[in-house]
């Protein structure tokens, strides 16, 4: 017996509302099928399973809200297991560590009130703390069981053990809200404000961020890009964002430790690049979906990806697999935003890649000062993860690919 | 197409790229991206809509003569 259980597709993700089960009982369901459309707070997700079997009951009735982790049907079915260990395929058992290429992490989250069968039965007491707040809970006398994380996925971490303890300097005590996105006097905004805020606080406390920048010349990438574009129909011609992507996907392959998660005090290289593409949302808010292999897509086929991906992001219809599988963000202002960001890593993510408006700016070539169309790209890098000799080297790289567009 | 076909498919193309944008309020000089918040991927996917409703092939360089409704009306009007 299988379960498929509420999907966290993302770190900033709490719960979600079951909108429709695309399945019934008795139906058969292979690997990466849509199954349920889950409404979160980056709006309506096509819901895949990563185990194949038979639907073999639907323990939840659309409407329901419910915490990441939560059992929503159980399946039977020969080579369910098998399957599940396949290469790619994120843990069907939320309380398996995720060290799998391609996988999102383990998706466990302790709900602060949530002392229910199922959702103790979600929390294997190693996913229920890191390696340190346990060993730092042993020391004081602590049992970690009775602690509520803030950590990855809601484990406890050190810090939580320590915020206890008061050992902690300062006095504020990170609280993660109880229920952000079953308050039902939230507006969907809100909840995805508070979403974010619990995330981003999260990251901008555990990672020391490190940040570094490259001023990258775009007159030639610019160039073939018109070049390329002229004759072609409106829907088969590049923008720059695709030039861009492709650039960061190839520099990540290259620098595979930025193409990673930290996951446990474990940096774990990923070895497919999966592209996150922040897209910011108007209701307020962002998502960040990957773009899947985004390195090996020629460039036709990653504009045409994420021109839809942006679509999909504005409409409905991203997929789970689509948000929680980023193995590394890419920020673009695109060319009316500012010339510049310094952002925050998305966790477990390791770096963030920021890129500038692209505008004409001085630059000096040989002897004289040339306005030409450049962009700051900017490189965030999480410091336990790796330094900034290794975020110079992909930022050497991007700007070395934008340099010969055409080998793109 | 009249013009009142056109604005309607403007509205439909725009819907598509912000479905949550209010397309009564947008006032006929006003540039599409500012008022809808639409980024350089949005804009692309609005052309990509007009082109295939319309079969004009809109070249690049026409770009920002489509960047406010009149400009889009007087545009496809041609």
């Amino acid at each position: 017996m299988n379960e498929f259980r509420m999907p966290s597709l993302g770190a900033d993700m709490e719960a979600g509302t079951l909108v429709e089960w695309k399945v019934a009982v008795g139906d058969r369901v292979q690997r990466g099928e849509v199954v349920a459309l889950v409404e979160t707070d980056k709006g309506i997700i096509d819901v895949e399973i990563f185990t194949e079997g038979v639907i073999e009951s639907l323990c939840v009735q659309p409407g329901e809200t419910l915490p990441v982790g939560t059992v929503l049907a159980q399946l039977s079915g020969a080579g369910a297991e098998a399957e599940a260990e396949a290469e790619g395929t994120p843990p069907p058992e939320p309380a398996r560590p995720a060290k799998r290429d391609g996988a999102a992490p383990a998706v466990v989250h302790q709900h602060p009130d949530a002392d229910t069968p199922t959702a103790t039965d979600a929390l294997g007491a190693d996913t229920h703390a890191t390696v340190g707040a346990r060993r730092r809970a042993t020391e004081l006398g602590i049992d970690v069981m009775q602690l509520t994380g803030t950590g990855l996925d809601g484990r406890v971490t050190l810090a939580d053990v320590e915020v206890l303890a008061g050992f902690a300097n300062g006095d504020t005590v990170v609280q993660l809200p109880a229920e952000p996105a079953t308050d039902t006097r939230d507006t969907p905004a809100a909840a995805m404000r508070r979403a974010i805020a619990a995330a981003m606080t999260r990251a901008n406390r555990d990672i020391p961020h490190y940040a570094l920048f490259r001023d990258v010349d775009l007159s030639r990438a610019l160039d073939w890009l018109t070049a390329h574009n002229e004759g072609l129909p409106p829907d088969q011609r590049l923008l720059p964002a695709a030039l861009l992507a492709k650039a960061c996907a190839l520099g990540l392959r290259r620098v595979p430790t930025l193409n990673a998660y930290w996951i446990e005090g474990d940096l774990q290289p990923v070895e497919s690049v999966h592209l996150g593409w922040a897209i910011s949302l108007r209701g307020g808010g962002l998502v960040a979906p990957a773009l899947h292999d985004a390195d090996r897509l020629p460039l036709p086929e990653l504009m045409h990806r994420l021109a839809d991906l942006v679509g999909r992001a504005r409409r409905g219809g991203l997929r789970s697999s689509e948000l929680s599988e980023a193995t590394c963000t890419v920020t673009s202002l695109g060319d009316r935003g500012a010339d510049g960001v310094v952002g925050v890593i998305y966790p477990p993510q390791v770096a963030l890649i920021g890129i500038g408006r692209i505008a004409p700016r001085p630059r000096v070539v040989g002897d004289a000062v040339v306005p030409r169309p450049q962009a700051t790209v900017s490189l965030m890098g999480d410091h336990r993860a790796s330094d900034g000799q290794t975020g110079g080297r992909l930022l050497d790289i991007i700007d070395d690919l934008l340099q010969e567009p055409e080998r793109l | 197409m009249s013009q009142q076909d056109t604005r309607a498919m403007l509205a439909e193309a725009l819907a598509s790229v912000a479905p949550e944008a209010d397309f009564d309020t947008l006032r006929e000089d006003e540039d599409l991206r500012d008022a809808l918040e639409l980024d350089s991927m949005d804009f692309f996917n609005f052309i990509v809509a007009v082109h295939k409703a319309t079969g004009i092939d809109i070249p690049e360089r026409d770009y920002p003569k489509l960047t406010t409704l009149a400009g889009a009306l007087a545009y496809l009007a041609r």
